[in-house]
């Protein structure tokens, strides 16, 4: 596809605990900023799409309290409650069915809840959700399948975080930038074996925003657009017990998918750069696997092997990913914009050179139920 | 940060925010509960198309989009197929950490079950069998199960 881009992006710094500004303060800045990073005002939006969820925001319709914020009084807003992408999804949807322009905000405040309580939340409440699972008890139990079925050591998984928390350092936006080992990481609390804290992402406050448009608005910006080439999500069995969690096939799918519409064939030599999302350090490689980026059961390799790493064939997380910050559903939002801005070129100390397509992932549901993938590209 | 909240501490407001709710279980799921309560057998229901044994059991089979009507008894013994030692707590987790959360595949079903290992932590391997400890005091809940154990 060729006829929508992202032309507005924006960001806030992510951090543990935002107290001067509360969520429509948040959102109003992304919006503002989101606008004026493509050139446009408020009237060039016709349709708005907020991304909450209402067991984090400790509010029912929790997208209704930021639509003043984002500019959404008589206009067409919409909430999606699940990751950024998928709202984003919605917001391309949109200007597809002939919108002009979209913008979609995601706001989210973990340090105002409680983040084990409202994961707990995602879980069936007749069979499971007595049983306290949450959203990191869950990602252990995938990460053990996971390391288990190939040999994978913790080591492994380690330099996950290694990478991702050291290129942070290049993240004006990350919250935790840092230069850790792998024996830092090993020797860091134990959260649920095989996860260490070290191998899980922070709690994180934060907002952000893109602008997608159609092409009459797309000539009217004042920057470069990133061109969303392809995209497709897709969902697999809801409880645990259902899947093989060492084996992403909705990501896999909507991977294929989106590359398909993209006209990508390789995507380890066609795609220059990739955000995706890693909540704990083991689905970085995972994810990679589900994304045909590398064979199943060899994700772990591709930092030693200097694939991943910075300056490698195929950079993954420049920003430092949702290791070094994790507003939730934010969070996948800014691996969106993140990709934009490597291909408008714009990704500052964190850019990769000539990065001409880039792919950004966002996932929903424990150990990741569904993936949504993007493919934007700097020229059409 | 505006200059003049640097020499405050901004404020917060504490909710409490406890919205009651009741579940009814279906149809399914209480029978599935009842049996557990009455009669200590774990039951699943069977997909007439791929043959499939669910447990917990559902009314219907997601990949054949069909009904479930057939019910099967399961055994209360299994295989960890996945597990995780938890180190951390919070006020929803039935018993203090450490404890384990384990994917069992019970025998006679074809899929996993999520259930609690509290007790040989150390001992604890993906491939060992376990088996259900049922509490003495049950009321139609999923923690009439009260953990497995390894066999």
């Amino acid at each position: 596809m060729d006829n929508a881009a992202i032309v507005g992006v924006a960001q806030t710094k992510y951090e543990r605990r935002k107290k001067d500004q509360i969520f429509a303060d948040l959102v109003f800045d992304v919006t503002r900023a989101a606008l004026d990073d493509a050139g446009l005002g408020i009237d060039d939006i016709d349709s708005v799409v907020t991304v909450s969820n209402d067991f984090f925001d400790g509010r029912t319709i929790s997208g209704m309290a930021v639509g003043d914020a984002c500019g959404g009084q008589d206009k067409n807003i919409s909430t999606v409650s699940g990751d950024g992408t998928f709202g984003a999804f919605y917001g391309l949807m949109r200007v597809l069915s002939g919108y002009k322009a979209t913008i979609v905000v995601a706001h989210c405040k973990g340090s105002e809840g409680s983040l084990p309580l409202a994961t707990n939340g995602m879980f069936d409440p007749i069979f499971q959700r007595h049983l306290g699972i949450d959203a990191i008890s869950s990602a252990a139990i995938q990460a053990n399948v996971y390391l288990t079925r190939y040999g994978i050591r913790e080591e492994d998984i380690a330099q996950v975080s290694v990478k991702n928390h050291g290129n942070a350092r290049r993240n004006p936006f990350a919250q935790l930038p840092m230069e850790i080992t792998v024996a830092d990481v090993m020797k860091s609390r134990k959260i649920a074996e095989p996860l260490k804290l070290l191998d899980c992402c922070p709690i994180s406050d934060g907002a952000a925003a893109i602008i997608i448009a159609g092409e009459e608005v797309v000539a009217r910006c004042k920057t470069k657009p990133a061109w969303i080439k392809g995209v497709a999500h897709c969902s697999e069995d809801y409880l645990l017990g259902d899947r093989d969690l060492a084996n992403p096939v909705a990501l896999r799918d909507a991977a294929r998918r989106a590359y398909k519409m993209a006209g990508i064939r390789n995507p380890l030599a066609e795609i220059d750069v990739a955000e995706v999302l890693e909540p704990f350090s083991y689905m970085e490689p995972l994810w990679l696997e589900g994304l045909d980026i590398c064979e199943p059961g060899k994700g772990f390799r591709m930092i030693d092997e200097g694939v991943t790493v910075m300056g490698g064939k195929l950079p993954v997380n420049p920003s430092g990913g949702a290791l070094s910050a994790n507003p939730v559903l934010v969070a996948g939002l800014a691996r969106l914009i993140e990709a934009s801005l490597q291909v408008r070129g714009d990704a500052g100390a964190r850019q990769i050179k000539g990065a001409g397509t880039a792919l950004a992932h966002g996932f929903n549901g424990p150990c990741g139920q569904s993936h949504c993938v993007w493919i934007v590209g700097g020229n059409r | 940060m505006t200059e003049w909240l640097k020499d405050v501490e901004p404020l917060t407001l504490k909710g409490q925010i406890a919205v009651p709710y009741t579940w009814w279980a279906g149809e399914t799921g209480s029978r599935f509960l009842v049996s557990i309560r009455d009669k200590r057998k774990i039951l699943g229901t069977k997909c007439k198309e791929c043959g499939k044994v669910f447990v917990p059991p559902r009314k219907n089979c997601g990949r054949c989009f069909t009904n479930m009507e057939e019910w099967v008894e399961i055994a209360d013994e299994g295989v960890i197929k996945a597990h995780t030692i938890v180190h951390y707590a919070h006020p929803l987790q039935p018993v203090g950490p450490p404890f384990a959360y384990a994917l069992i595949r019970l025998d006679g079903a074809d899929v996993d079950f999520l259930h609690l290992i509290k007790k040989d932590l150390d001992k604890i391997r993906n491939g060992l069998r376990v088996k259900a400890i049922f509490s003495e005091q049950r009321t139609g809940h999923i923690l009439d199960i009260d953990s497995f154990e390894l066999i």
